[in-house]
């Protein structure tokens, strides 16, 4: 039953395939982690400077962001449903909707981020070392955290594209669908490290 | 059988038959090519900085050329040959054929990961030579100095990056092979050892490698941006580095050795034709080890500053992480009782093995206590120490695991008489080499110092003449296993009597493994 002409070609291995997405997505997380485990050092040293310094960002920015890219995710995790129930135009519509959602963040984020670096806000700035060693280190944080989440946004899109096409080529199907799932999960993944960096920088302060 | 997977080339043809095949034999073999160059490489860095240590005062070079060697060779060592080490090559190669499986789960990835590997490899070679020359910070990089000089530390790190990558990549296929690639009948307590090792090592990649990738990316944004993380001027705590860069760097101490002991594992009952003692007791040792290893990093840090309630409990887990390091080597030496015991020479690295890595383990606890931590830390006690265990134990049981598999991986025996005389004469040079070091640490020698005062130079001298009769017995090594690779006798498919699936295909074997997926009704160490 186990002879090489029934297993030499291609397998597909579903449950294979998103155990390693699941592990890799653990490699994200501890990834972020390093990074969320220097701002609770660094906050539990300097409470008052965070305070005052989270105070700079723009709640509304912040709030409009979240809301785009949760909407996103549910976009993203409604083109599945589509692609299983077979409609594949409607997952390519949904698939092009998440795209643009990100795109939409990624226009905020600059706009944010050009604000403060206008205001002379960005690591080694004059201005900002100035200030505060909290906020020297806040600020430096700010620029990383949502900088390395701003990059994982960019791959993300990139992912979401890839999968566009391969679903517009019938390549992705409602009966193959696991590269999309998969890439839907490193999307979520991006959602969910957002809506740990949004309450820390912007709504703790 | 003719066609073993050396005639298989696949898609393409020559050199790019090797460097884009996604046969986890060939990649295997690819990665031991690449550890072989960069560990003769680290060895010669070596030779050059014990020479330098013959006599006190200038001998060959200037101090700065010595900061810079023994840097590169901590870097080469470290994250070119002894983590990728024993998992990526061998590991690679024997993986699938040990669970009975035709590949591992991600084959792409697998040849993404080499390929990651040696792009590292080569980013942090280009770093000696371009910017402001090579490194000189040692390889744990640690702040405020590594922020500081003007050497070429930003790519090197980045190479160690990519490396870091590849490692984690690595891991993420191998675990996911082991859940879901077993072959028929292969439950999990039917494993061989050597796979239970790869096992908890993957998770290990796993979980510790981002942590040592986000602390990097920190360390080249200090240097590009001045975030100031690391910065006391700007608020920074530098201690936090060396933490993070701990809770990377203990663990992966577990990524080299762990292999390491499956390795030994399997080649024990082979040897003595007993099944292994403590089947289960050696498995879930290595998990405890896996587990604990990540609770111990503090252990480094006795004398950076930290609470005396934190290194108490560190030096505590300290001493737990040796239990389940013992429980190993108690069963492996238990598993030769009443054995009918054959000196070939993967045995006799294995018993070389055992004896040099217990000196390193109980070493270990010397300076796992935080009374005579704080006498021996930062001399040559400690480079003893980790050169018994890291040497002494991952490399010896890399070179028992390359002589075991030899056969099945080239089809040919290698030279029996020349192995033996290597084996014997890496010992010897091994111990002349390392137990001075002891002493001279003890007496107060610190490590990586370029000068020293005249009543340590006899233990360099001695080790300076060790270090000859190592590389001695490498170049024999290598010299031998090269040569049979061309002119040794046939090996035929099972020349040891081994009992896992590796033995039950042809050797070499086939590009898809086994003529039949084999079904597994028994455990791995079918012996008495």
């Amino acid at each position: 039953m186990n002879d090489i002409a029934q297993t030499a070609s291609p397998h597909k291995d579903y449950a294979g395939s998103k155990l390693g997405m699941w592990l890799f997505l653990f490699t994200e997380i501890l990834l972020f982690g390093g990074l969320f485990l220097v701002y609770s050092v660094y906050r539990s040293m300097y409470p008052q400077d965070f305070h005052a310094a989270a105070a700079g960002l723009s709640v509304v920015l912040g709030t409009v962001n979240t809301v785009i890219l949760l909407t996103s995710s549910l976009t993203m995790a409604l083109s599945i449903s589509a692609l299983r129930r077979g409609n594949s135009r409607r997952s390519v519509l949904l698939q092009s909707a998440t795209i643009v959602l990100g795109l939409v963040f990624l226009v905020n984020k600059y706009f944010e981020w050009s604000g403060h670096i206008h205001e002379g806000l960005y690591p080694n700035a004059p201005e900002l070392l100035t200030r505060s060693h909290g906020e020297i280190l806040f600020y430096g944080l700010y620029y990383v955290m949502t900088g390395l989440h701003g990059i994982h946004v960019v791959v993300g899109l990139v992912l979401i594209g890839i999968m566009l096409t391969l679903t517009m080529r019938q390549r992705i199907t409602g009966a193959d669908y696991v590269k999309l799932e998969n890439a839907g999960l490193y999307w979520h993944l991006v959602d969910l490290i957002w809506i740990y960096l949004f309450p820390l920088f912007y709504l703790i302060t | 059988m003719k066609s073993s997977f050396y005639n298989t080339p696949g898609k393409h043809s020559g050199l790019l038959a090797w460097v884009l095949s996604t046969d986890h034999k060939r990649i295997g073999l690819l990665y031991l090519s690449c550890m072989t160059v960069f560990f003769l490489t680290g060895m010669t860095l070596g030779l050059l900085m014990r020479l330098e240590l013959i006599a006190p005062g200038r001998t060959l070079m200037a101090a700065s050329t010595y900061n810079a060697l023994f840097t590169l060779h901590g870097v080469i060592m470290i994250f070119l040959f002894i983590i990728p080490g024993i998992p990526a090559a061998l590991g690679n190669f024997m993986l699938p054929l040990q669970i009975g499986a035709q590949d591992v789960s991600f084959p792409r990835l697998n040849l993404l990961s080499w390929w990651f590997y040696i792009t590292g490899a080569a980013v942090a070679i280009t770093s000696l030579f371009t910017g402001g020359g090579a490194p000189d910070t040692g390889w744990t990089f640690y702040v405020p100095y590594s922020i500081r000089t003007g050497t070429n530390v930003s790519l090197a790190v980045f190479g160690v990056f990519l490396m870091g990558i590849s490692s984690t990549l690595t891991g993420l296929n191998f675990v996911t092979t082991i859940h879901r690639l077993r072959a028929p009948g292969m439950s999990w307590f039917r494993m061989p050892l050597f796979v239970w090792s790869i096992y908890a090592t993957g998770w290990v990649q796993l979980l510790a490698t981002p942590v040592i990738a986000i602390t990097l990316l920190m360390l080249m944004a200090e240097r590009f941006f001045g975030v100031g993380f690391f910065d006391p001027a700007k608020g920074g705590d530098p201690i936090l580095f060396e933490h993070l860069f701990w809770i990377y760097s203990h663990p992966a101490v577990y990524i080299m050795i762990l292999p390491a002991m499956g390795a030994v594992s399997e080649i024990i009952p082979v040897f003595a034709r007993r099944t292994i003692f403590g089947y289960k007791a050696i498995a879930f040792s290595s998990l405890g080890i896996a587990l604990f290893g990540y609770l111990v990093w503090g252990h480094h840090m006795f004398t950076s500053g930290m609470s005396d309630e934190a290194r108490m409990i560190f030096s505590l887990l300290t001493f737990l992480v040796a239990v389940p390091s013992g429980i190993k080597v108690f069963n492996w030496v238990a598993s030769m009782y009443k054995g009918s015991i054959r000196l070939d020479t993967p045995f006799l690295y294995v018993m070389a093995f055992i004896f040099l890595f217990s000196i390193g383990g109980l070493t270990g606890l010397v300076q796992g206590a935080l009374a005579t931590n704080v006498h021996v830390h930062g001399t040559y006690f400690i480079v003893a120490h980790f050169h018994y265990v890291m040497f002494g134990g991952t490399a010896f049981a890399f070179f028992a695991s390359l002589h075991y598999w030899f056969p099945k991986m080239s089809g040919r025996m290698y030279h029996e008489g020349r192995a033996r005389v290597a084996a014997l004469v890496l010992f010897v040079g091994f111990n002349t080499l390392y137990f001075p070091m002891f002493i001279l640490g003890w007496q107060g020698m610190p490590r990586r110092y370029y000068d020293y005062l005249p009543q340590y130079q006899t233990g360099h001298v001695i080790a300076t003449i060790g270090s000859w009769v190592l590389a001695t017995g490498i170049l024999l090594m290598v010299y031998n296993l090269l040569r049979s690779l061309k002119d040794g006798e046939k090996a035929g498919d099972n020349p040891w009597g081994g009992t896992t699936l590796e033995w039950k295909t042809t050797s070499p074997p086939p590009a898809e493994n086994f003529e039949k997926i084999p079904e597994v009704t028994t455990g791995p160490y079918n012996y008495k």
